[in-house]
């Protein structure tokens, strides 16, 4: 604990001195981020363009996650729909972000769902990827378990197979989450009326580093919040059956 | 639920496999069983014995209905309960022990689940998960939840294996008692005929790779009454029949 504060003191020394080096344009001492952040957030703006954001992060990381989830799992066990869907995985794998907006803009128009898509579109692969892993690596002996007893589908799937993909799927989570928030910005600063990287985009055309800085931080906060708060306590319930290390 | 099914209303277990084989990398086919038929009544106990590696585990599969691509044809009790035991516990190492009986027999009160885990002796591990649980204590959750399905039929492949003899006699003592307060039918496999000998009404003798039946033995002594002398004659009886029979190779593998 006492080495993690003297590492962020360390940074906020660094980020002190580099300020002073190339001056409050270029590089806003962190006092001065911290001032903009606070106006920007009596004023109401902070709140809102936070909110839009993480309402797009939420709607776009369920809806990929939810498909790559189903796609991944079908994938894994069935031998055709890996033959059918591994090209367009690749496709879709190596499709640039940008190239995904961008057409997801001019085929949708400067819409919401085209945003939100966009987004989910360019998650989806990755979390198919992993979930299929997850799913080739099903027990077969657990299969046959389930099978004998004539457990219905539905008790299956909770019991038996969804915790066997949680790694998995808690894997594809985690790498997504960060993902998904840094390509809905592009998605805002590309064609969003609002939401963090709306507001940056202004900044860089006023060239004004202090505001970018003040909105990214705010930003990078809330995404720790999810993690400690949301993220960690959840991984922690899915895995109590776990013998802990003594 | 049925389960208010009148004693002695089941029918029996008819198995009738004339061949099965396994497709093999070279592009041959493997035999593995060759004309396997028997019949179980309710409250029969049958031992399959034979050395390892003879199918045993495959004929379980086909009987349980995990692998249907078979000559011949298998008449379980119609629309009856299953039970079955593997060779390893297969439980799910994320629900506690009582979750692991209860979501496979959801339909079982809690007065039933209580003497069954009483009877097994696992009545203070309800709230483990299973990878606190030791082989032997796994084995009996196992056995905890064939039986909490109440089921008609009940299949065991070597639920016994790898476990010392103190602990394997006890399981076998309480599988006894559970087999005699239910009334199912039962089919054990098993490679130990001790083991077999102890338990079972009937004996069913199956040779090496690919198996055949051997000899069908019934046991007479009901299993309560059975002594260690009796035991010990019907495995001397055992090995007499397979060295009539010119199987002492056989008879080697079993002891």
């Amino acid at each position: 604990m006492l080495l993690r504060l003297a590492s962020l003191a360390l940074f906020i020394a660094t980020w002190y001195a580099g300020s002073l080096f190339a001056g409050e344009r270029m590089l806003p001492a962190p006092d001065t981020v911290l001032a903009a952040m606070l106006s920007e957030a009596r004023s109401g703006e902070l709140f809102l363009h936070l909110g839009a954001t993480l309402a797009r992060v939420f709607l776009a990381f369920m809806l990929a996650m939810t498909a790559g989830t189903a796609i991944g799992y079908l994938m894994g066990r069935v031998t055709l729909a890996d033959r059918l869907g591994d090209p367009w995985l690749i496709v879709l794998l190596n499709l640039p972000a940008l190239v995904i907006i961008v057409l997801a803009y001019i085929w949708g128009g400067l819409t919401e769902i085209a945003a939100i898509l966009a987004v989910a579109v360019n998650k989806l692969p990755n979390a198919v990827v992993t979930v299929r892993e997850g799913a080739r690596a099903l027990d077969p002996g657990l299969d046959d378990m389930a099978r004998v007893f004539a457990m219905p589908r539905l008790k299956v799937l909770r019991h038996v197979v969804i915790p066997q993909l949680a790694p998995y799927i808690a894997a594809a989570a985690r790498s997504g989450l960060s993902l998904v928030w840094k390509i809905v910005l592009v998605v805002e600063l590309l064609g969003r009326p609002n939401g963090v990287g709306f507001e940056i985009g202004v900044a860089f055309q006023l060239f004004d580093v202090t505001r970018i800085l003040a909105y990214a931080l705010a930003f990078i906060a809330v995404i720790l919040a999810i993690e400690i708060f949301l993220v960690q306590p959840f991984e922690r319930r899915a895995s109590r059956w776990r013998l802990r290390p003594a | 639920m049925n389960d208010a099914h009148p004693v002695g209303a089941f029918a029996p277990l008819d198995v009738r496999v004339a061949r099965k084989a396994y497709p093999v990398a070279s592009g041959e086919r493997l035999e593995v069983l060759n004309d396997i038929a028997f019949t179980l009544r309710q409250g029969e106990v049958g031992a399959i014995v034979g050395p390892s590696g003879c199918g045993k585990t495959t004929m379980l599969r086909i009987i349980a209905g995990l692998d249907r691509n078979y000559d011949g044809s298998i008449a379980r009790p119609p629309d009856g309960r299953l039970g079955m035991v593997f060779q390893e516990p297969r439980l799910l190492p994320w629900r506690t022990v009582e979750d692991n009986v209860r979501l496979i027999a959801p339909q079982a009160d809690a007065g039933e689940l209580a003497t069954l885990f009483d009877v097994l002796g696992l009545a203070g591990h309800r709230a483990h998960y299973p990878g606190a649980l030791s082989l032997g204590l796994a084995r009996r959750v196992a056995l905890a939840r064939a039986f909490a399905v109440k089921p008609e039929l009940l299949l065991l492949d070597e639920p016994f294996v790898s476990l010392d003899q103190p602990l394997a006699a006890r399981l076998r003592d309480e599988l006894a008692t559970l087999v005699d307060r239910y009334a199912v039918i039962t089919l054990l496999v098993t490679h130990d005929v001790g083991e077999a000998v102890e338990l079972a009404d009937r004996l069913i003798l199956l040779s090496a790779r690919p198996a055949r039946i051997l000899a069908d033995m019934p046991i007479a002594t009901p299993r309560r009454l059975r002594t260690a002398a009796d035991v010990a004659s019907i495995k001397a009886q055992v090995a007499d029949r397979l060295v009539a029979l010119g199987q002492p190779a056989v008879t080697a593998q079993f002891n």
